[in-house]
């Protein structure tokens, strides 16, 4: 090769990665950072995206939802949903996981039972929210079992009355997702090596000695950085409240998703929907970073 | 490890078969009940007591959902727009993929960062925005928006799975091409391509699956009914006959058919795609 030949060869190398992520970045600029600007933007302007020329506002849309009790509560009831739901997806697939990690189960069994125990997770949303709709009937087969049990005494009317709309959204939401911690605990059993127990069991451990002391702070990685995402994906659920309830009976289960989508799609409202979005943006963000610096200390 | 013959220990591998047992009842039931009810009369959901097993035993749910253009239209779109996604994604992803894994480069750690953190962006966030970019490009209630708007959220994850399987593929492959004075993009079609089939395989996958389940983009940015996907048909078959229960079931079954087949199919790629995010 010549000198020039190989400082162009040089040169190739050097532009080559631009070009690769050119479309990508092209794309996650334009239809992510840009839209992020404009959103920000929509917050501080007066009728956002109805008028052309839309005048400013200042902090008034952000103080008018700070203001607004529905959107308190909104944020409580997702606090509530988000919470409920990660604590119950880490303890369901922590047991699920432990369970099917035994070797008291066929091999059989157990690769059956791991096909079975992931289903939920294959249903989408929507339909999740209409297998729930159809279970919870007050006519369904849920009252109906209840009732033959004992539990309730009459039929309960899940989605729809204020006391339990709440608790029966979040109880789905656990149904449908607590098989990603299982796969991925499962994964991370897997990886823990056999030694460990081999030496507690010379120590003559007992069983719960073992889960506390070598099972559980092993996988505190997988449990840490799921806990995250899940907290985080969780936070913005969108269909299952939409379809179960559209948020209300009474605004009882409101979240900050279904707030800012009425306020933006039911009332056109879209400076306010814009500042509550950007609400939900800082939160998510602010975890966001959280989760960056977890993963990069691991 | 040594297994005791004992009692206690009997009696402990029963009670773990006991809790297998309801543990499955939590998991499948809802999904069982799905099924059979989909295959029951209207009247028959809501007998007392509820019939565990279709008692009469009907597809007409089915041929109603399969009967009706319009819902066929669902069904459609769906395929389509998550077909055209999946193809965008990971053509694009795979060059970016290949760009991180094969390339040191000023900035890389930030991009990096950047586009792991576009993975929990809030789609509520970008709906406003999206909505009117949308309608002042006049593309509302077009696949165009569609496709658009869900290559956002497929590209991040869609890098970083392309990235985390490249990755594993050793670089003297691609570095003899290079000795052989080929280009990076020759030994990217050449070499990395043919052997990085599964990577692909299990991004498409997850693609397919993300933008199948879409829902507030498909809900907003469309409006007439041939315009909309599968998720939205079932909501609005619910609104329209809020009582054909076992329709809504049938199209369920039918809208979570590509999941269920993909996942006993190749589990492998399905569970790779949707551990993707979490597990590094």
């Amino acid at each position: 090769m010549t000198r020039q030949k190989r400082s162009h060869h040089k040169l190739k190398r050097a532009v080559a990665p631009y070009l690769y992520l050119s479309p990508s970045l092209i794309i996650i600029g334009l239809l992510m950072l840009l839209p992020m600007a404009t959103v920000i933007a929509y917050s501080f302007q007066n009728s956002a995206v109805l008028r052309r020329d839309p005048s400013f506002a200042g902090l008034k849309h952000y103080q008018a939802i700070f203001a607004d009790p529905v959107f308190w509560a909104s944020l409580w009831h997702t606090l509530y949903f988000t919470c409920m739901s990660v604590v119950f997806h880490m303890t369901i697939g922590m047991v699920f996981a432990l369970m099917l990690n035994s070797d008291r189960i066929n091999p059989i069994l157990r690769n059956v039972l791991r096909v079975l125990y992931i289903l939920p997770w294959l249903f989408t949303a929507v339909i999740i929210a209409v297998i729930w709709r159809l279970l919870l009937e007050p006519n369904g087969v849920v009252n109906s079992i209840l009732m033959q049990l004992g539990i309730i005494g009459s039929k309960v009317e899940w989605f729809s009355s204020p006391q339990t709309a709440l608790h029966a959204v979040t109880f789905a939401n656990i149904w449908a997702g607590y098989p990603l911690f299982m796969v991925s605990l499962l994964a991370g059993l897997q990886g823990i090596p056999k030694d460990f127990y081999e030496a507690a069991d010379i120590d003559g451990a007992k069983a719960y000695q073992k889960l506390f002391f070598i099972t559980i702070p092993q996988l505190m990685p997988i449990i840490i950085s799921i806990s995250l995402l899940d907290f985080i994906w969780t936070m913005q659920v969108f269909p299952l409240i939409w379809i179960t309830t559209g948020g209300g009976p009474i605004y009882s289960t409101e979240v900050l998703s279904t707030y800012t989508y009425k306020l933006a799609f039911s009332s056109y409202n879209l400076s306010q929907a814009s500042a509550s979005a950007v609400v939900i943006l800082l939160i998510s963000l602010g975890l966001t970073l959280f989760y960056i610096r977890y993963q990069r200390a691991r | 490890m040594t297994r005791r013959n004992t009692g206690k220990d009997k009696l402990i591998t029963v009670a773990l078969h006991v809790a297998l047992a309801a543990g499955l009842f939590f998991a499948a039931f809802p999904i069982y009940w799905m099924l059979s009810s989909s295959f029951k009369s209207n009247t028959e959901i809501f007998a007392l007591p509820p019939t565990i097993l279709p008692k009469a035993f009907t597809l007409e749910a089915y041929e109603a959902i399969l009967g009706d253009p319009v819902k066929l239209r669902f069904f459609f779109n769906s395929y389509f727009v998550a077909g055209a996604v999946t193809v965008l994604t990971v053509l694009i992803a795979l060059l970016a993929a290949y760009g991180f894994s094969r390339f040191n480069f000023r900035g890389k750690g930030s991009l990096n960062t950047l586009i792991i953190s576009t993975q929990t962006i809030p789609p509520i966030t970008l709906l406003i925005p999206f909505f009117g970019l949308v309608v002042s490009y006049g593309i509302f209630d077009t696949y165009v928006a569609l496709i658009l708007t869900y290559l956002v959220f497929t590209l991040p994850y869609a890098i970083l799975l392309m990235t985390g399987y490249l990755n594993t593929l050793p670089r003297d492959l691609d570095e003899a091409v290079a000795v052989d004075g080929g280009t990076s993009w020759t030994a990217l079609w050449r070499v990395i391509v043919p052997i990085s089939l599964p990577g692909i395989v299990a991004t498409s996958v997850y693609t397919f699956l993300l933008c199948w389940n879409e829902f507030l983009f498909a809900l907003t940015l469309t409006k007439s009914t041939s315009m909309r996907t599968v998720p939205i048909g079932i909501q609005l078959l619910m609104g329209q006959h809020a009582f054909e229960w076992n329709q809504m079931m049938a199209m369920s079954v039918l809208g979570s058919l590509p999941l269920l087949v993909i996942y006993l199919v190749a589990q492998r790629f399905f569970l790779a795609g949707m551990t993707a995010g979490s597990v590094k």
